[in-house]
This record gives C-alpha cells, sequence and structure tokens, in this order.
C-alpha cells in the first residue's frame, strides 16, 4: 500500500501509515533480518489526546449520562446528597443560633465600653465589681458617663396562669441614656416611678401574653420575686441560655426586689464616651487608671467573651460539630454506595474503555465527576428545603434561625468534599476493571 | 517496513511458581499490512491469551512483540494505553455502554483525538453507523438493537478511530449464523477497502472464508498455518 502524506490524521485510507513509519526492532531470539537501515520513513502525527479541560469535561458529560440512565438510583443519590445538606444546616444553624441567643442580653447592651470583673464568665453568673469604679473612670475628661449595671435572677409569675418562671433582672439608671435597650426611650420617665419594670417583649411565651395584657389594660400588676410591680411597657432584647426572659428597671427599683444585694456590688460598667472620643485610646488609658479587678472591653468584645464562655466551657460546640459530621458521614456513605454499585455494575464497560485505550487518570475523572454532579444535585434543594426549614423551626424555637451566604458557602464545601471522598473511596474499585479480562 | 504484528518467541505463563501454568510456548507470527488472520484452535490453546498481549491489554513476559512499530517487550502502562488507541478491539460480547446511544458508542472511540470537534466526532459516527448497515437506528441504545445490530455497532466502533489492526475475538460467538456471516462479511469488507489487517479468533468453522491466512493454535504453539490464496490450501507446519 502506498502512503501520502496524511492529510486529515483520522482519514481511514491513511491507517497503515503508523506501523510502517516506525522503526523496525530487531526481534532478539530469532535471527530475522533486522530493520532495513533506510532513511526514516516520515513520522505520522501522533494522535493528540485532548487537553486536560476537554478530557475532564468529556469524562464528565459521560458521568452523567451514565448517572441519568438510572433515574431511580440518581434520585436516591441526590435524596442522600440532600439528607447531609439539610442535617449539616441545620446543625450548623442551630449552632449559631444558639450561641447568638445566648449573647442576646449582651448584644442588646449598647454602650461605647464596659467594665467588668475578670472572673466573670457569663452574664448569667456575674463576679461583682465595687460600685466605686464607675466613678474612677470618670476621672477620664474622654468619659462622659458611666453607669453601674446590676444583673440578677428572680422568680416571674406568670400573671395569666399563675406559674412561677426565673427571669433575667437588668437594673440600670436608665435615665442616664448610657445603657440602650430597642424600645426603652419612651419607657425612661414610667420606669422612675417606684416598682416599675420593662417587660422584654420576645421573652419566651410561659412568661404569659404580657403584650396582649399591655394592649388590653395598659400598666398592670406581676408578682417578680416577692414583690409586686407594674409592667409599664415593653423592650427587645429576646431569650438566651442563661435566662428565658428579661425584665429592665431603675437601680432603686432593682434593689427593692434583689434585698439582699449591696449597693456598691455591681456586675457591670456601661460607659459613654465624649463624642469624637477614640475607643481604642481611651480603653488603653481605662485599663491604666483601674485597678486589675476590672477589665475594659468594648461591646463586640463583651459579646465575644460571653460567645466564648458558651463554646469553651460547655458542650454545645461540640455536639453541633459531631451532629454536622455525622450528617457528612452518613452522605458519603450513600454516595459511595451509589458510585460503588455504579461502577460495580459497568465493570465491563469501563474495562472496555479501557481497551480502547482509555486511561485510568481519565476515568477516575468519570467518578470524580459523578461525585460532583451529585453535591451539585443534591445540595441545591438541600439548601432550599433548609431555608425553608430555618423559618419554621426558627418560628417554633425562638431560635435567631437565619440562612446566610457565609454559612450556604461554607455547607456547599462540605457536601462538595464529601461526594469527592466518597469519589475517591469508589474509585478503587476501578482497578477490578481489568481490560485483560475483556475477551 | 515492518508488519503490522510481529511476534518473536512470545512465551506466557499464568500463575507463580508452583501453580504457573505456560499457556504459550515461544509463539512466532507475523500479520502483513491489510492481510486478515483467523486464528483457530482448541479451547485453552492460549488464542485469547495471545490476542490480550497483541492488543497491549496484558503486559508481556518473554519475547519480543512489536505492534504498529512499537515494541511491547518492557513497555510501560502509560505507553500501552496509547497503543491500545491505534487499535480496534471487538470482543465476544459487544460490550457497548448501556447508557448511550449506538452513535454515542461509536462517539467514545473518537473522544480519545483531541483534534476533533463534537461535531466532527457525531458525523464520523454517524457515517460509520451507516456504513455497517444502522442509519437509521443511531439514536437507539443498544437495548433496543438486536445482537447482530450490536455488533455491527462495535465493528463501527472498533473502526472509528481509523486503527492500525483489528483485534477480534469470537466475535460471532453470541449471534445466530446468519447475524454472525453479515457481522464478519462487513468486517471484512470495511477492514479492505481500509486497508486494515485483522488478526480474529474463531472456532466457527462457516467463516473461515473470509481469511487470508488461517493459523491454528495448540497447547500453547502455533501449529499450522494454511494460506487461503489462490492456491488450494497449501499447509505450512512449524517446529514447536
Ligand atoms: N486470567 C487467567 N488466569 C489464569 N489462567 C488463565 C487466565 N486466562 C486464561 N487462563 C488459562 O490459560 C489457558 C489459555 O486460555 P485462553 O488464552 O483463554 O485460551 P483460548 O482463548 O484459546 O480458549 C486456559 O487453560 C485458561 O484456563
Ligand atoms: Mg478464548
Amino acid at each position: 500500500m502506498n502512503h501520502v502524506t496524511p492529510l486529515l490524521p483520522w482519514a481511514p485510507e491513511l491507517n497503515g501509515a503508523a506501523p510502517a513509519a516506525a522503526p523496525a526492532r530487531p526481534a532478539p531470539a530469532a535471527g530475522e533480518a533486522p530493520a532495513p537501515r533506510q532513511a526514516p520513513p516520515p513520522v505520522p502525527p501522533a494522535r493528540r489526546a485532548p487537553g486536560f479541560l476537554a478530557g475532564t469535561f468529556l469524562a464528565i458529560r459521560l458521568a452523567w449520562r451514565q448517572l441519568r440512565s438510572e433515574k431511580a438510583r440518581l434520585a436516591s443519590a441526590v435524596a442522600g446528597v440532600m439528607f447531609a445538606c439539610v442535617l449539616v444546616f441545620m446543625q450548623l444553624g442551630f449552632r449559631a443560633a444558639l450561641f447568638d441567643s445566648a449573647t442576646q442580653l449582651i448584644s442588646a447592651m449598647r454602650g461605647d465600653l464596659f467594665l467588668m470583673h475578670p472572673m466573670t464568665t457569663a452574664s448569667f453568673r456575674p463576679e461583682p465589681l465595687p460600685r466605686v469604679r464607675a466613678h474612677q473612670a470618670l476621672a477620664l475628661p474622654e468619659v462622659q458617663a458611666a453607669v453601674p449595671i446590676y444583673l440578677a435572677q428572680a422568680t416571674w409569675r406568670n400573671p395569666a396562669d399563675g406559674s412561677r418562671r426565673t427571669i433575667q433582672l437588668v437594673g440600670v439608671d436608665t435615665e442616664a441614656g448610657v445603657l440602650d435597650f430597642p424600645g426603652l426611650a419612651p419607657l425612661v420617665d414610667a420606669l422612675k416611678r417606684a416598682d416599675t419594670v420593662a417587660f422584654d417583649a420576645r421573652s419566651r411565651p410561659e412568661f404569659g401574653d404580657v403584650a396582649r395584657l399591655l394592649a388590653e389594660r395598659g400598666p398592670f400588676e406581676a408578682q417578680v420575686g416577692n414583690r409586686m410591680v407594674q409592667v409599664v411597657g415593653l423592650i427587645e432584647i429576646g431569650p438566651s441560655f442563661g435566662a428565658d426572659g428579661n425584665l429592665v428597671l431603675s437601680e432603686t427599683n432593682f434593689r427593692r426586689i434583689v434585698k439582699e444585694r449591696v449597693v456598691s456590688a455591681i456586675d457591670l460598667v456601661a460607659i459613654r464616651l465624649q463624642p469624637g472620643a477614640e475607643i481604642e485610646a481611651t480603653r488603653a488609658r481605662l485599663a491604666a487608671l483601674l485597678p486589675a479587678d476590672v477589665i475594659v472591653l468594648t461591646q463586640p468584645e463583651l459579646v465575644a467573651w460571653e460567645r466564648r464562655y458558651w463554646e469553651e466551657a460547655t458542650p454545645i460546640g461540640f455536639i453541633f460539630a459531631f451532629g454536622s459530621l455525622m450528617g457528612l458521614v452518613v452522605g458519603m456513605v450513600i454516595v459511595y454506595q451509589i458510585l460503588f454499585s455504579d461502577i460495580a455494575g459497568h465493570l465491563k464497560e469501563y474495562a472496555t474503555l479501557k481497551a480502547m485505550g482509555y486511561s485510568n487518570g481519565y476515568l477516575r475523572r468519570v467518578v470524580l465527576g459523578a461525585a460532583l454532579i451529585l453535591a451539585g444535585l443534591g445540595f441545591v434543594p438541600g439548601f432550599v428545603a433548609a431555608t425553608l426549614l430555618y423559618d419554621v423551626v426558627g418560628a417554633g424555637t425562638f431560635l435567631p434561625l437565619h440562612m446566610d451566604a457565609e454559612r450556604a458557602l461554607g455547607v456547599f464545601a462540605m457536601i462538595f468534599a464529601m461526594c469527592a471522598a466518597a469519589g475517591l473511596l469508589a474509585m478503587r474499585k476501578l482497578r477490578d476493571a481489568s481490560p485483560a479480562d475483556m475477551f | 517496513m515492518t508488519a503490522p504484528v510481529v511476534l518473536r518467541g512470545v512465551s506466557y505463563a499464568y500463575g507463580e511458581g508452583e501453580l504457573r501454568r505456560p499457556v504459550l510456548r515461544e509463539v512466532d507470527l507475523t500479520v502483513e499490512e491489510g492481510e486478515i488472520v483467523l486464528l483457530t484452535g482448541p479451547s485453552g490453546s492460549g488464542k485469547t491469551t495471545l490476542l490480550t498481549l497483541i492488543g497491549a491489554l496484558r503486559a508481556m513476559q518473554s519475547g519480543s512483540a512489536v505492534v504498529l512499530g512499537e515494541e511491547l517487550a518492557g513497555a510501560q502502562e502509560a505507553a500501552r494505553v496509547r497503543l491500545r488507541r491505534r487499535i480496534g478491539f471487538i470482543f465476544q460480547a459487544h460490550n457497548l455502554l448501556g447508557f448511550l446511544t449506538a452513535r454515542q458508542n461509536v462517539a467514545m472511540a473518537l473522544e480519545l483525538d483531541g483534534s476533533l470537534s463534537e461535531r466532527a466526532r457525531q458525523d464520523r459516527a454517524g457515517e460509520l453507523l451507516a456504513a455497517v448497515g444502522l442509519a437509521d437506528h443511531t439514536e437507539k441504545p443498544p437495548a433496543r438493537l438486536s445482537g447482530g445490530q450490536r455488533q455491527r455497532v462495535a465493528v463501527a466502533r472498533a473502526l472509528a478511530a481509523a486503527p492500525g489492526l483489528l483485534l477480534a475475538d469470537e466475535p460471532t460467538a453470541a449471534l445466530d449464523k446468519a447475524s454472525g456471516q453479515e457481522v464478519v462479511q462487513l468486517l471484512r469488507e470495511l477492514a479492505k477497502s481500509r486497508g486494515v489487517p485483522i488478526l480474529l479468533v474463531t472456532h466457527d468453522p462457516r467463516i473461515l472464508d473470509i481469511a487470508d491466512r488461517v493459523v491454528a493454535m495448540e497447547d500453547g504453539k502455533i501449529v499450522c498455518t494454511t494460506d487461503t490464496g489462490e492456491t488450494p490450501a497449501q499447509v505450512v507446519m512449524t517446529k514447536g
């Protein structure tokens, strides 16, 4: 046969060219004529394998065609990924919500700087500090005002059914305007009267429907500790781990309820700075000025302090991390099962592909591609379901459950990694696809 | 010019140590350009093993095998994978991918060639299917084709990437007489028109007439070569 320079590398008429072009090698055993030492024939262009990207595209397309061909198996794989996805979203959601709610009281206190005893672990269990520190802080010209805050817990009698529950009391000079809570401003005058309190409208419902009672009757009497007080209005704080509900009241009224409290032992100091004062600089000067029984914190630092207690001193963080991990493990096992049985059921086909010249690397990309397709297909409905569940569960538990982009991306990365790990595990089965056993 | 297949002293054994069982002993075989060689012999004589060695599906143990100009003795896995792309395989079972249509199955052989566009692959797969008489069945999955049709798709797939050599192991074993005949005749025609040499293992005496040469194996050795050219059966005995 005569071979001309190929115009089209794949033209069937030219396929004899390859052997002709290759240099002959002398056979060692047989004493046959060695290769004639002629001018080397033109080497035909080696067939160019697809580039990595093109090859990966083809591998993923093959994976998709294979997944698509078995609808029931695909559906169960997607359901598995979706299940893992929802589980992880719920675990992380609860975790964040509990930490957020744990710090709700602190987050609601608005002030420039705070003084706290360094041994205070959490706001519901404060270590008292001397009241005189508030006055000492005023020595700095940058400090406009410093007010002591008293924290304590007392029992609240539900005005509707008479049941008693522990409620958090926040006693502060509301008039000073240093510490602010949402909704507090219009109540300042009313709270100056004896035995008046502002009730946290977001307290758990077990405290009674105070908002409705207020709307119906106006200010009404309720029992806190052994005292009858008048509920004069609503503020917004929200329940936290340490307290299911909150009351804000004046210092004087606080001491009327918590009689054992000595006036000089306070729990926090809220500081307002002069307009334009540097928070950081003032903090440093305050820290230098005051003795070691107080630390000076900004509001975000105070929140972080409180949060760290819940993260580190309680098993809550671990519980939710463990729950998330379980979700991922279950999802991985499901995806692995599906991929594994896909390979095991198509060993002959995979071996055929190897016989045709597909490399192991290509077939691994097919398996990994299938894993990542499952990750994508499972994540989308999982995300939607989790978002809906956040609303439903959030409304039922009074936990601040919210979907945010950061968490969505984080969970997507986890699901992606989970599926990739399952794919890498399942790949080992590819070794059983032996092209030598094809004939 | 080297022939597409040149085997010299190829031996192969399965198992290790005590269990070692030689199945090929010092096999010499040459397949020339455009030649159609049939390999026959009793079951267990080592035909399939020989085919898997030539097809670079199995690593060589001893001897020399130059296939399409590549020495297979001591060849790396990557080199063998590359060589496989230049060889068309037809198996006893069609081994088509069940989740792909006939056209997509044929195109799979072309997806190893990065110089082709998706369009070119599809068109070329269509042409090949037309050449095997399946122009009307290009979009059907294997499950909706008859046995003979599936094997014809396999023929189209084996030829798609313009291989320099076709290897087939009992391609008619799973087919009835008529479709078996049809498939091998087709194979012969297409191979001849393209000048592709074929090495075909068969037990089927009905298809011996397609061969240029029939090689018989027994117990791991080539025992007789029958040239089926114009001269009536001329038998050449080779020493074992
Ligand atoms: N993978 C294998 N492992 C061990 N022995 C094998 C294997 N494949 C084939 N054999 C043995 O090698 C011998 C030759 O087999 P084979 O090449 O398939 O012969 P044929 O195709 O001529 O029937 C047989 O005895 C068979 O049992
Ligand atoms: Mg066999």
